[in-house]
């Protein structure tokens, strides 16, 4: 894609970020801190890449590095915050 | 492909969004987490379809990362939590930083792409921001998991050396950028991650959820760096919706302080480094049975918990006291300051998984104002959430955070483990006050005993 699209995308969705997080209650701050921790490992989208290169050679070890670090941070972050999100349910709300 | 590659990544950042959105809701929030790992799946799953990769090595790093971070989910005690979430936030940061690295060490140049200079940039941006959000999540792990003291590591000339290291390291990148010469590149590398330790170390433990708000926004910005660094749209969404939100999610948790980002960020350097200050009165300490004397005549009962009730692993008890101080004839609750414990809303969730009625937890503002019909105010392990230094004392380092004012309580118990400084290594004003006495021992000893009194 066009850089500059994807520059005009990326203050969409620094706006659109800003707009989300508006009045969040005390109790939920660490479970939404621990929620979109888990989304910045999106970055494991980007390791795939790297590792999957059938050339070989630094990049493919650094690659691998990275993906083994980014979905260490996405299935640990998804599964703590559920197991957060998972203590409010008992209190009946 | 491609075209189905990137629709898929628009439907993935669209859960991403709702995810988001819902995360800051209570009746939504888990639904919300589930929807975004959906939109995590969808973007991975899909990516594979891309063609001429090597899958061995691709299967390999997702089983060795999904089986550590698994295993380490399922395991960290509660109390463990907050560090958990710091770690795994160096890790994305980490991540980014080697994406980015990577794409450079394919060729060592960036003859590939569209715009040599713009990618160089990318680069040594993805580097220096996931660089700091690596270490400076690590030194905030170290602190909270008390493997490191959580007073403020100062040292003379500290600014100046902070501001050299970036310098040198903002030369180096523009170096790269433009030679893109190897040598520029590891030395962007190796002065990021001296910044993140340099930037962390001088800010205080009781701070450290700020922080780590704030490098979670980091290593959303790493992530959309290395976003533009092999131009994937959905990674420069994804990670700029994280950046963002991070931010205002760091503000809002400032303003629970009431205190501004930079002065968290930067205040360490100017502040005293916590020695003793002259305290007029003395502590005085009570026992348990004396103590369940007060307690059998109270009508009005507040407890106010801290992470100290966390390492005693004290909840449970806390609920039975709760309970018979009830079933005793007076009203109970607990009052729940923002920034109690090592993170916000750590003691909603440790309480709750003691099955205390949600009905019983209070927030602050809704308790200072019948703070003075309050019989007996119980303090478990709480510190600087309940220190009058706060709004008295205008040197200390936490002037102006509002605090919960057990101290216009008619009596205050503080249950502590011994008498020394607390997380942040402040004293608290509020134990040599008249009415406030110590019971000195393990949280959930004392309180054990305390039923125990009630039940003979």
């Amino acid at each position: 894609m066009e850089l500059i699209l994807l520059i005009f995308v990326f203050v969409m969705a620094a706006f659109l970020g800003f707009e989300l997080i508006q009045k969040v209650p005390s109790q939920l701050h660490t479970p939404l801190m621990s929620g979109s921790n888990a989304i910045s490992g999106i970055t494991m989208v980007g390791a795939l890449l790297a590792t999957g290169n059938v050339d070989g050679g630094l990049g493919k070890w650094l690659g691998l590095l990275a993906l083994i670090l980014a979905t260490i941070n996405v299935v640990g972050g998804y599964l703590v915050t559920d197991r957060m999100l998972g203590m409010f349910r008992k209190k009946g709300k | 492909m491609e075209s189905l590659i990137n629709l898929c990544y628009i439907v993935a950042s669209v859960l991403f969004i709702f995810g988001i959105k819902m995360l800051g809701n209570a009746s939504t929030a888990r639904r919300g987490n589930q929807l975004s790992s959906v939109g995590m799946l969808l973007a991975v799953a899909v990516t594979l379809l891309k063609g001429g990769l090597d899958y061995t090595w691709i299967i390999a790093g997702l089983l060795i990362g999904a089986a550590i971070g698994a295993v380490a989910a399922r395991r960290v005690q509660m109390t463990g939590m907050p560090e958990l979430v710091a770690l795994f936030n160096g890790f994305g940061g980490l991540a980014s930083l080697l994406v980015g690295w990577a794409e450079f060490a394919r060729d060592n140049d960036f003859s590939d792409s569209p715009y040599p200079v713009f990618t160089g940039f990318a680069v040594v941006f993805a580097v220096l921001v996931g660089g700091i959000t690596f270490t400076g999540s690590l030194i905030a792990y170290l602190k909270l998991s008390g493997k490191m003291s959580g007073s403020p590591t100062l040292f003379p000339a500290q600014k100046l050396i902070n501001a050299v290291v970036l310098l040198i390291l903002l030369a180096a990148g523009v170096v790269f950028v433009l030679t893109q010469a190897s040598w520029a590149l590891y030395l962007v590398i190796a002065l990021s991650l001296a910044l993140g330790v340099l930037g962390v170390i001088p800010i205080g433990g009781g701070d450290m959820p700020v922080v780590i708000s704030f490098l979670n926004s980091f290593s959303g910005i790493a992530a959309s760096a290395a976003g533009f660094v092999i131009l994937n749209n959905v990674l420069i969404v994804a990670g700029c919706l994280v950046g963002a939100s991070g931010i205002i999610l760091t503000v809002i948790m400032c303003k629970a302080m009431n205190r501004t980002l930079a002065n968290v960020l930067f205040g360490g350097f100017g502040a005293t480094s916590g020695k003793a200050q002259e305290v007029e009165g003395e502590m005085k300490a009570i026992t348990p049975e004396d103590a369940f004397y007060i307690l059998e005549a109270a009508q009005s009962v507040i407890f106010v918990p801290g992470y100290g009730m966390a390492v005693a692993q004290a909840q449970h008890a806390v609920k039975e006291l709760g309970e018979i101080l009830e079933q005793n004839g007076a009203e109970v609750r607990f009052a729940i300051h923002p920034v109690a414990g090592r993170m916000p809303g750590h003691m909603n969730v440790l309480l709750a998984e003691a099955d205390v009625a949600y009905e019983q937890l209070c927030e602050m503002d809704d308790v200072n104002p019948i703070m003075e019909t309050v019989d007996v105010a119980i303090v478990i392990g709480a510190n600087d959430v309940v220190n009058p230094a706060a709004a008295e004392d205008e040197t200390s380092p936490i002037y102006g955070m509002p605090i919960i004012n057990v101290h216009e309580a008619k009596t205050v118990f503080a249950l502590k483990r011994g008498q020394g400084a607390g997380f942040s290594g402040l004293v608290n004003t509020l134990f040599f006050r008249e009415n406030t006495r110590m019971i000195y021992g393990d949280a959930k000893a004392t309180l054990t005993n305390l039923v125990a009194q009630f039940k003979e």
